[in-house]
């Protein structure tokens, strides 16, 4: 390999390819499509959380203006695919049965959709809707969280197999606490929060033959909801077509399939006409899924050293009665310090309410709120400073899975953070600093997140003036794939990135999984460089043919792209037209189609990203109000290979991690089991007042183990570990340790 | 939605003669709309009053007078707003986001409604909404909900902080009714709920509010919104406050104090104003006054923090005022 081309591989900011037709509105969303004679669909919620509905007039909804139907579980056709009970392609790990929307008159949680109200405008369908009325006969609910944790289970998924992560877990001694020389003991809850992002989710359905159906859908993935309707329609996976070129931010609720999806299609099937349901506000707080409200309590013994004895971390995260969904909240306490002991019991609380999906950063953002606030008060405990302590605990190799990490640079990321954040201004005294009448606190936090990497399919075509077109199923739910992806194939070949395309979002395109669980750059790259290196082999080839040796003996990292020649690299620099090349055999472009899938590192080795967040914060003493004055982000997430949008995302979550941290509470009456915040007003998501400047740190060390193009995934880790670290802050600052969120401003009265 | 009317009124008259034909008044509409959206609210007919001539901002015979139509965003940026009244100008930039206050009125504001999650939900109970459905709140989540003058038929909050700055200012509504003009002082403009809450104010069906007069003051100087919410920007009071003194040298000569988030009403605070009055500006004095002012405050299952809150707000205010922070 060329030294030189690697220096020359150096990954540079880029501007958003997709930039300019977002900020103009040109970027079609789901709601965008205006299909010929398009109707809209309606969803009418139940007003019980729990029951069975008695009857539904829909007399007078008949009879408005422009309504063309009714449709609920009386008059609904037949979904082939819902007599195969449990059957649930897309989500493994959630267990049980998704809600079948119109399926029997059952009602398991407030504002399940019960029926569809269809109409030649929107207006109509909202006024038909109105006129909707349903009987119930109520049955007792429970949604309360607090009066119900004793009948908390362990996961079906967990009984099966006890190698789950939601199984119990022991390592070393079990009653190690009881005998550590400092222990604390600690209770932390956060409260039910929702994605919310800003395009509220939506689908376009139309059966464009009897067995052909085609979505424009907010999804995360294409082929997995490809899969899932040509299950429950009882299609060929080819007959449905899924369509999501933009997606305008999702979180994780494009994850799952929903009731509405499947109604619009019904809908659509019923009518006979294409139709677009668009869930308002509320409904995005009850059905489109939301991260579950999870009570943790945490026992950590530690010597006078700072050496961790034990940690024991319970957790109960709540579910609905017809589905199990679980997640990693406990994985981070197995392994991101060493200690000895260890115990972990996971729990669900089946409760009359819709099911949780993840959520940013999910499991690991709830368990490190939990770990990383015990660290902090245990640092505090011994009299350590909270990284010291850290440090003191850091390990080499996963005690968990007993494997050596593929990279580890935690170390830098306590360093660069400390100084960044001003570290050296914090006093191991609470309440000792004061700027004005206000106190001011230090805080940090960690996280981690595995480097999944899943297989993914790129097509990659070249055409004579140079221009690399690619395509790939994958979705972009706003963190910038295309750009990244742009930049992977402009790194591996040496081509302008204004000259290379990547289109996404269509079930059309090779296999690519969901966008999730931060494994979007270290999946689809891989297959963009090896569709990238396939195109070179070709042109080598071709060139060989040509200009004989020089061209012959050359691999693909030989080669680059500059100015429409390739450009052999070593010491001949042997050059040659790229349109003089097709043109001599005749051809216009040249295409290849490559899979990439994870190697067999991941049985030798844990493979994770890091980050580690820092905060300082002002506490109003006398008002309890918090402003978070300043926030570093740290990350070891491997190669960036797009620093820009790779910033962006780290904001983002920290921005996620201030909601998390001070404002998102999603607050349910239990007399009806109804939400009583739902809606931007009064859910409140950090505005720009609250989020401060944030600096980020990339530790930028490629991780080949794990893929080759060296990332590790940001994603999530952006988020994970931010709470904590303004939960931290603000003790730092006042000496009150808050652990139940969001730190309000009651909770900081009376310092 | 449900389908109504849609008209422009080029008269104040018209629009008063529509009025008492069930018509409602529309005129940022960013109240009306979303209540609309969510059937809370469903007039029959909406009567448009944008292009009535009730925007001015004048000074005439020592009072301010502002048009009905005069925007939030208008009234707090205006010259003569700041120079006289800069109370006004920061209550009104404490509340809602700058899209908002571009597009809310004055009188919009004034009767806009209370954001009690019961009353815009209609699966649940609101007498407000739905009188004699009964007060989801009373016994339900209640964080957000009135400390003082409840009944037990409401204890939602008038959420303006507008209006707060206003009453505390000694502001007259001047509305226009069937039988001509009428002028209520600011104090009863809004009112408790009692046994009626569905009626927020004392403005009658068909009267339309023309301005809001404020006479001069000389509390220019040392005047003060503090307002404690649960994000920085963008959210209804927990507890706010409006405080303003007259100062001669270290004494107050006169006070004027106003909560908000905390009644059906903007909370003026007279007996405390009485109590600063003649006394030095200092902390200690501010305490006594706050005591005075959270007498009678009654709190619900999770709103007892604003019986902290409340005077420690009051005290900041005042001390911002004073300008001793
Ligand atoms: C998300 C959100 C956050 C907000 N936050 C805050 C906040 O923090 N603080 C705050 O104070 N406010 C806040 N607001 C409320 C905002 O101030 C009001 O919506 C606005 O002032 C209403 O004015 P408008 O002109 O749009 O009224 P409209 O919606 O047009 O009308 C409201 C009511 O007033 C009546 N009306 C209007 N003009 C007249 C008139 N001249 N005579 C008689 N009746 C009239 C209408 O009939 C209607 O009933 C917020 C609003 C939103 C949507």
């Amino acid at each position: 390999m060329n030294e030189a081309f690697f220096d020359k591989k150096e990954y540079k900011p880029l501007d958003r390819v997709d930039g300019r037709l977002k900020v103009t509105g040109a970027a079609k969303y789901s709601a965008e499509y205006a299909l010929p004679n398009m109707a809209y669909g309606v969803l009418v919620g139940s007003r019980i959380a729990k029951g069975t509905i008695k009857s539904i007039d829909s007399k007078a909804a008949e009879r408005a203006p422009g309504v063309l139907a009714v449709i609920s579980h009386l008059n609904v056709i037949k979904i082939p695919g819902y007599a195969a009970r449990g059957v649930h392609p897309s989500e493994p790990p959630t267990g049980g049965q998704p809600l079948r929307v119109f399926y029997d008159n059952k009602v398991y949680s407030n504002d399940q959709p019960i029926a569809i109200v269809v109409a030649t405008s929107l207006e109509k369908a909202q006024y038909g809707a109105s006129l909707v009325k349903v009987q119930y006969d109520q049955q007792e609910h429970q949604t309360d969280f607090e009066a119900n944790a004793k009948n908390a289970v362990i996961a079906a998924a967990a009984k099966k197999n006890p190698k789950s992560p939601t199984a119990d877990y022991d390592r070393g001694q079990t009653d190690a606490f009881e005998t550590a020389p400092f222990r604390i003991e600690a209770e932390y809850v956060l409260p039910t929060e929702m994605h919310n992002p800003m395009e509220l989710q939506a689908i376009t359905a139309h059966w464009e033959a009897d067995d052909r159906l085609t979505i424009y859908d907010k999804v995360q993935g294409t082929k997995t909801t490809q899969k899932t309707f040509a299950k429950e329609w009882d299609v060929p996976e080819q007959n449905v077509k899924v369509i999501a070129t933009f997606v305008g931010g999702a979180f994780g609720n494009g994850l799952h399939s929903w009731p509405h999806e499947s109604a619009a299609i019904i809908a659509a099937k019923q009518v006979k006409r294409p139709v677009k349901v668009v869930l308002t506000r509320e409904q995005m707080f009850t059905m489109v899924g939301y991260r579950p409200r999870t009570w943790q309590k945490i026992q950590m013994g530690a010597a006078k050293d700072g050496k961790l004895v034990a940690i024991n971390h319970h957790s109960i995260g709540q579910t609905s009665t017809y589905e199990e969904f679980t997640e990693t909240t406990l994985m981070q306490t197995r392994m991101m310090y060493a200690s000895p002991n260890v115990s972990t019991r996971y729990r669900l609380l089946p409760l009359n309410v819709a099911t949780p999906i993840w959520m940013r950063g999910p499991g690991e953002a709830t368990g490190a709120f939990a770990l990383e606030s015990a660290m902090d008060e245990m640092a505090h405990a011994i009299g350590m400073d909270p990284i010291e302590f850290r440090l003191a605990n850091y390990t080499e190799t996963d005690p968990d899975k007993n494997m050596p990490w593929s990279t580890k640079y935690m170390r830098e990321c306590y360093e660069e953070g400390k100084k960044r954040i001003g570290w050296e201004n914090r006093k191991l005294k609470p309440g000792s600093v004061r700027d004005g009448e206000w106190l001011v606190g230090y805080g940090m936090g960690t996280g981690t997140f595995g480097a999944n990497r899943g297989p993914a399919t790129v097509k990659a075509e070249l055409d004579l003036e140079g221009n690399l077109v690619m395509h790939c199923a994958i979705t972009d739910i706003g963190p910038g794939t295309a750009t990244a992806m742009v930049q992977v194939a402009s790194n591996t070949t040496g081509i302008a990135p204004e000259k290379i395309t990547f289109h996404l979002g269509s079930s059309e395109f090779p296999n690519a999984g969901l966008q999730g669980g931060s494994s979007t750059v270290n999946s689809v790259g891989p297959a963009v460089q090896a569709a990238c290196n396939a195109l070179k082999e070709q042109l080598i080839t071709m060139a060989a043919a040509k200009s004989g040796p020089d061209f012959g003996a050359a691999k693909p990292d030989d080669i680059m792209f500059e100015k429409g020649e390739i450009q052999l690299s070593g010491k001949s620099s042997a050059k040659l037209k790229l349109s003089d090349l097709f043109k001599q055999n005749n051809i216009q472009k040249i295409e290849a189609t490559q899979e990439s899938k994870p190697s067999e590192n991941g049985k030798k080795y844990s493979m994770n990203a890091f980050s580690m967040h820092f905060a300082m914060v002002h506490v109003h003493p006398f008002t309890g109000q918090v402003r978070v004055k300043k926030i570093v982000c740290c990350a070891d997430a491997g190669t960036i290979v797009s620093p820009k949008t790779a910033e962006s995302q780290m904001i983002g979550g920290a921005t996620g991690g201030i909601g998390m941290a001070l404002t998102e509470d999603a607050v349910m009456d239990h007399r009806f089991g109804r939400y009583v915040t739902k809606d931007f007003g009064d859910y409140h998501v950090p505005v720009h007042a609250d989020v401060p400047d944030i600096d980020v740190y990339f530790v930028n060390k490629p991780d080949l183990l794990a893929d080759p193009v060296g990332s590790k995934g940001l994603g999530e880790i952006a988020i994970i570990g931010v709470a904590p670290a303004i939960a931290n802050a603000v003790f730092n600052a006042t000496g009150k340790r808050v652990r139940h969120l969001p730190i309000t401003p009651d909770k900081l009265l009376g310092l | 939605m449900i389908q109504f009317q849609y008209e422009r009124a080029s008269t104040a008259k018209a629009a008063v003669s529509a009025l008492a034909n069930n018509a409602k008044i529309i005129a940022g509409g960013t109240n009306l709309v979303d209540l609309m959206k969510r059937n809370v609210m469903a007039p029959a007919k909406l009567i448009d009053i944008n292009s009535l001539p009730l925007r001015s901002i004048e000074q005439q015979n020592g009072k301010m007078i502002i048009g009905a139509l005069a925007l939030n965003s208008q009234v707090a940026d205006d010259k003569l707003v700041l120079e006289k009244h800069p109370l006004l100008s920061k209550a009104l930039n404490a509340g809602a986001s700058a899209q908002i206050r571009n597009m809310a009125t004055v009188g919009g504001n004034m009767m806009q409604r209370t954001r009690c999650s019961y009353f815009y939900d209609t699966a649940l109970p609101c007498n407000k909404r739905e009188p004699g459905s009964g007060c989801g709140a009373l016994e339900g989540v209640n964080r957000m909900h009135a400390i003082f003058g409840t009944s037990d038929k409401c204890i939602a909050v008038h959420p303006s902080d507008m209006c707060v700055a206003l009453v505390a200012l000694d502001a007259i509504v001047v509305v226009s009714g069937p039988k001509g003009e009428r002028r209520i002082p600011f104090d009863d403009f809004h009112r408790l709920p009692g046994s009626q809450p569905e009626k927020d104010n004392t403005l009658q069906k068909d009267e339309l509010i023309i301005s809001v007069e404020i006479p001069d003051n000389t509390f220019s100087k040392n005047c003060h919104y503090f307002k404690v919410r649960d994000r920085t920007s963008y959210a209804f009071a927990l507890v706010s406050v409006a405080a303003a003194l007259d100062l001669d040298g270290k004494n107050i000569k006169e006070a004027r104090l106003a909560m908000g988030g905390v009644a059906h009403k903007p909370w003026r605070l007279k007996e405390a104003e009485k109590a600063l009055a003649g006394k030095p500006a200092t902390e200690e004095t501010f305490r006594q006054a706050a005591e005075i002012a959270m007498q009678g405050a009654k709190a619900f299952k999770h709103n007892a923090f604003k019986l902290k809150l409340g005077p420690n707000v009051i005290v900041e205010a005042l001390k911002n005022a004073a300008g001793l922070v």
